[in-house]
């Protein structure tokens, strides 16, 4: 998506037939996150987001936390040297419970001015995760691949 | 019928509701010309999305409806005015549950032939 603007924010949309809890332990604890999150192993303790993929270790500071509905927090794209260099852009997930068991989960990746390389590689990545979280929360299994 | 299958049915046919509608709005050159326009440039008025578009200001708004409904557009606020961003989650949730399905050993199989022929030219 190489016409995106870094200004623009990205927001993206999902049902997943799960409670705003199942939801908020999938998007907070490691056990969850490694199954579809790049095999990243990510747990929100207090005010910081720790992240890890294999020897790579990072953490992002919460700027809100009102579990299960709604998490802020600072985003460094600490897999790729390159990006990790940029400045933190920031990801708003919005948990509202829907009626007939489906919540609907709201991304928002936005303060993205100083982080164009970040912009461009996270756009093709939230689908695929966001896709990868419904699929597991739904089936048990993550995505096959 | 569903009641003698039990919820699985209810759950499949949930997201087979799902999938009938992202497909129906697709199919439809304003609505994937809408797209088109988001994916260029995100977050924009209604204005914007319909200046170009031969069609009233009450017609664009149909076609995004439509759109919204299928969850590929979704609106945020933004002060005054209602911006329209691409959605694409619903269109890569058909890539993972219907097309990888039928395609992934045929492309792999594609990806390893055209590795061999590079490898070997």
């Amino acid at each position: 998506m190489t016409t995106l603007t870094a200004q623009t924010p990205q927001v993206y949309n999902v049902f997943i037939r799960a409670t705003p809890e199942q939801i908020w332990d999938a998007i907070t604890k490691s056990e969850f996150t490694q199954q579809y999150f790049y095999g990243a192993r990510i747990d929100v303790r207090g005010d910081r987001r720790f992240s890890a993929i294999g020897e790579l270790e990072w953490d992002d500071e919460v700027l809100e936390s009102d579990p299960p509905r709604k998490l802020v927090h600072g985003w460094v794209s600490g897999y790729d040297s390159d990006m990790a260099a940029e400045e933190a852009s920031r990801v708003t997930w919005e948990i509202e419970a829907q009626d007939g068991g489906i919540t609907k989960l709201t991304v928002v990746h936005d303060q993205l001015e100083g982080a164009p390389k970040t912009a461009e590689n996270v756009a093709g990545g939230w689908m695929y995760i966001l896709s990868g979280l419904k699929t597991l929360l739904e089936t048990g299994k993550p995505l096959a691949g | 019928m569903q009641y003698l299958t039990g919820d699985y049915l209810v759950t499949y046919h949930r997201s087979v509701t799902d999938d009938d509608r992202v497909f129906k709005a697709l199919a439809d050159p304003t609505r994937r010309f809408l797209l088109d326009r988001l994916f260029k440039r995100d977050g924009r008025t209604l204005t914007e999305l319909e200046s170009g578009l031969e069609m009233t200001r009450f017609g664009v708004m149909k076609h995004l409806r439509v759109l919204e409904d299928a969850n590929l557009v979704v609106t945020r606020r933004s002060g005054r005015e209602k911006l329209h961003f691409l959605n694409p989650v619903p269109i890569r949730l058909i890539h993972d549950r219907w097309i990888d399905k039928y395609t992934e050993h045929r492309v792999a199989a594609l990806a390893d032939l055209k590795h061999e022929l590079e490898e070997s030219a």
